[in-house]
C-alpha cells in the first residue's frame, strides 16, 4: 500500500465526507459517505463541477482556480436531484498535486439523513451530528409539549374572560354583569333607577391623542362615575364609550337629575394625559322601575336609550328621563317629587323614539 | 418534580388501565386536579402521594409499577419520541449501555430544568455490568430496570436483569448479556423524526 492510500484511508475515517482531487480538478477519490449519497454514480475520474454546483464563492469556472487560495469556504450542491446542499473547505495539496475538500452538510443536515438513510455510522465519531439530531429531536417534543400548555392556558383565559363580570380596562361591571343586575332587580320586583351615559366628543380624543389616550380618558370617567356613586349602585361598561349605570331602590326624579348633573360635572373635567388636556362630555338618558310595570330589562333599556337620545338631540351634556306616562322622554330638569311617572311640566319637545 | 414526571406516571396509568381509574388515583391523592403539566414544576408531595395511590389502585407493588412504567416509556407507541431519543445513545445495546453515563446529560440538554440523578455503567467482564443507578429520585433505579428491559428488546438483545438493592452510592443492576444479536429488534431510521 503506497502512503498516499494509507492517508485516503485515515481521511475516509476522519472525514468521511472529502474528496480528493488532483491538479486538473478530477476527483481522485471520495469519502464512503459522500459517495453513499450517489451509490450508482462513481466520483472517481469525473470532474468535481460536473458532480457539484459551486455556489460560492461566486465567478469561478474552474475548481482549480481556487488551488490557490487555501482554505476557501466553499457553498455548493449536487448539480442532480437531490439538490442536496454541501458546506465545504478546500485545502491545496503541496507541490499543486491537487487538493482536497471536506465537505459537510450543514443546514440540509435533517433532509439529508432523511433522504439517504444515514445512520451514525456513516458520521465520524467526533462529529456532532448525531448530538445535533437527537437535539433537534429532544427540541421539538419539549416544544410541542410547551406549545400545547400554551394552547390549553389560552383556551382557559379565553372561558375565564367569558365569564369574568369586569371590565378589564376600567375595573367596572361588563355587560354580563348588568344583565345579571337587571335580572335580578327586576325578578324581584324592586323599584330602580337605570341610566345610560354615552361620552360626547371621545371620538375627537381617540383621533386626535390616540388610543392610550383614550383608554386613559375611559379610565378616569370611570373613577369619577364611581365616586359619584354608591357602593349598592351598579356602574357598568357596555360599549367603547357606553355605561350603563343602576340605582337600586331610587325612584324619585329631581335626586336622579341631580345625581346625572354631578356625574355629567364629573366626567367633563378636563383630563391630562401625557401633557394635553383632554375633554369629553356626557349625555344621560334615564327610566324608572316601578317595581309593578309589566315591562323587560330589554324595555326598560331601550326606554334609557330614547331619553339618551332626546338628551343627545338636545345638544349634549344633558340629562333626558323617560316618563313613562307621556311614553316620551323629558328633561331630566323637568322632573318633579313624586311617582316617577307624574306627568310633570312636560315641555311638549316630543323628541324623537 | 418536573411535570415531565408527573406526565409519565399519568401517561402510563391512563394508556395502559384507562382514564376513569387515573381519574380515581388522582382523587385518592387529593390533587384537586387530574391533569399535569409536561412543563410545569409540581411539589414532590404531589407525586409521591399519586405514586402511593397508583399502587393502591392497582392491588401491586411499588417496584412492579415503577418497571412498569419504564417498560411503558420505551416500548409503548404513543410515547415513540422517547424511545427514539434514547436510540441516539448507540448503534448497539453495549453502545447504549456505555451512553447511559451521559443520560443525566442529555436530558438536561433537551429541557434543561430536568436534573435526573447521574447514572454510572460499570464494565464486570464483557458480557456482565453493573449500573449504578444515583440518588435523589425514588424508585429511579425500578423504572430503569424497565427502561433497560425495553430497549434491550428494542436492540434485539437478550439480557437477564437484576436489581442488587441499594448501597451507598444508589441502586445498582446487575446487567447480563446472554446474547447481543438475539433476535431482529426494531428498527431505527436516523431521519425519521417521531410525532
Amino acid at each position: 500500500m503506497t502512503p498516499d492510500e494509507d492517508l485516503a484511508d485515515v481521511l475516509s475515517i476522519l472525514c468521511p465526507m472529502h474528496v480528493t482531487l488532483d491538479a486538473a480538478g478530477h476527483v481522485v477519490r471520495a469519502g464512503p459517505t459522500l459517495q453513499k449519497l450517489r451509490p450508482d454514480m462513481p466520483f472517481e475520474r469525473q470532474r468535481f463541477l460536473d458532480l457539484f454546483e459551486l455556489i460560492r464563492p461566486r465567478s469561478v469556472a474552474a475548481v482549480e482556480d481556487l488551488f490557490g487560495a487555501p482554505r476557501t469556504k466553499l457553498r455548493l450542491q449536487f448539480r442532480d436531484v437531490p439538490r442536496t446542499g454541501f458546506k465545504g473547505v478546500l485545502v491545496p495539496l503541496p507541490d499543486a498535486r491537487g487538493a482536497i475538500i471536506n465537505l459537510s452538510f450543514g443546514f440540509s443536515v435533517l433532509d439529508a439523513v432523511r433522504d439517504y438513510a444515514l445512520t451514525s455510522a456513516d458520521f465520524s465519531a467526533t462529529d456532532l451530528t448525531i448530538e445535533m439530531l437527537y437535539l433537534v429531536e429532544a427540541k421539538s417534543a419539549a416544544m410541542e409539549a410547551s406549545r400545547s400548555l400554551n394552547a390549553r392556558l389560552q383556551g382557559a383565559m379565553i372561558a375565564a374572560e367569558e365569564q369574568a363580570f369586569t371590565d378589564t380596562l376600567t375595573g367596572l361591571k361588563n355587560r354580563r354583569a348588568l344583565d345579571h343586575v337587571l335580572d335580578r332587580l327586576m325578578t324581584a320586583r324592586r323599584p330602580f333607577a337605570v341610566m345610560q351615559l354615552d361620552l360626547d366628543f371621545f371620538k375627537a380624543v381617540n383621533d386626535t391623542h390616540g388610543h392610550a389616550a383614550g383608554d386613559h380618558v375611559l379610565q378616569q370617567v370611570a373613577r369619577a362615575m364611581v365616586s359619584e356613586t354608591r357602593e349598592s349602585d351598579t356602574v357598568a361598561r357596555v360599549g367603547g364609550d357606553e355605561f350603563v349605570l343602576i340605582f337600586d331602590r331610587l325612584c324619585d326624579g329631581p335626586r336622579l337629575d341631580a345625581i346625572a348633573e354631578r356625574l355629567i360635572a364629573g366626567v367633563t373635567a378636563p383630563i391630562l394625559y401625557g401633557g394635553v388636556s383632554c375633554q369629553v362630555s356626557a349625555s344621560i338618558g334615564s327610566a324608572f322601575f316601578g317595581g309593578a310595570e309589566d315591562m323587560t330589562a330589554t324595555d326598560l333599556l331601550a326606554r334609557a336609550d330614547a331619553a339618551l337620545y332626546a338628551a343627545k338631540h338636545a345638544g349634549r351634556s344633558r340629562h333626558f328621563l323617560y316618563d313613562g306616562a307621556q311614553h316620551a322622554p323629558v328633561p331630566g330638569s323637568a322632573v318633579g317629587h313624586g311617582a316617577p311617572d307624574a306627568p310633570d311640566k312636560p315641555d311638549g319637545q316630543g323628541a324623537p323614539v | 418534580m418536573h411535570g415531565l414526571i408527573n406526565r409519565a406516571i399519568q401517561s402510563f396509568v391512563c394508556n395502559t388501565y384507562g382514564t376513569d381509574r387515573w381519574h380515581s388515583v388522582t382523587e385518592d391523592a387529593g390533587l384537586g386536579f387530574s391533569e399535569f403539566e409536561a412543563m410545569l414544576i409540581y411539589d414532590d408531595a404531589q407525586t409521591d402521594a399519586v405514586m402511593r395511590a397508583v399502587c393502591i389502585e392497582l392491588g401491586r407493588p411499588e417496584s412492579e409499577v415503577l418497571e412498569d412504567l419504564g417498560t411503558y416509556l420505551v416500548s409503548d407507541p404513543k410515547v415513540e419520541a422517547l424511545r427514539r431519543l434514547l436510540r441516539f445513545g448507540g448503534e448497539t445495546f453495549q453502545d447504549f449501555l456505555h451512553s447511559l453515563d451521559e443520560l443525566p446529560e442529555r436530558a438536561r440538554l433537551a429541557v434543561s430544568d430536568l436534573h435526573l440523578p447521574p447514572l454510572e455503567l460499570r464494565d464486570v467482564t464483557a458480557h456482565q455490568f453493573s449500573l449504578v443507578c444515583g440518588r435523589g429520585l425514588r424508585g429511579y433505579g425500578r423504572v430503569m430496570m424497565g427502561i433497560l428491559r425495553a430497549m434491550a428488546d428494542d436492540y434485539g438483545a437478550l439480557v437477564y436483569l437484576e436489581h442488587s438493592g441499594c448501597h451507598e452510592a444508589g441502586e445498582i443492576i446487575s446487567i447480563t448479556l446472554v446474547e447481543a444479536d438475539f433476535a431482529a429488534g426494531r428498527d431505527f431510521d436516523l431521519g425519521a423524526r417521531a410525532g
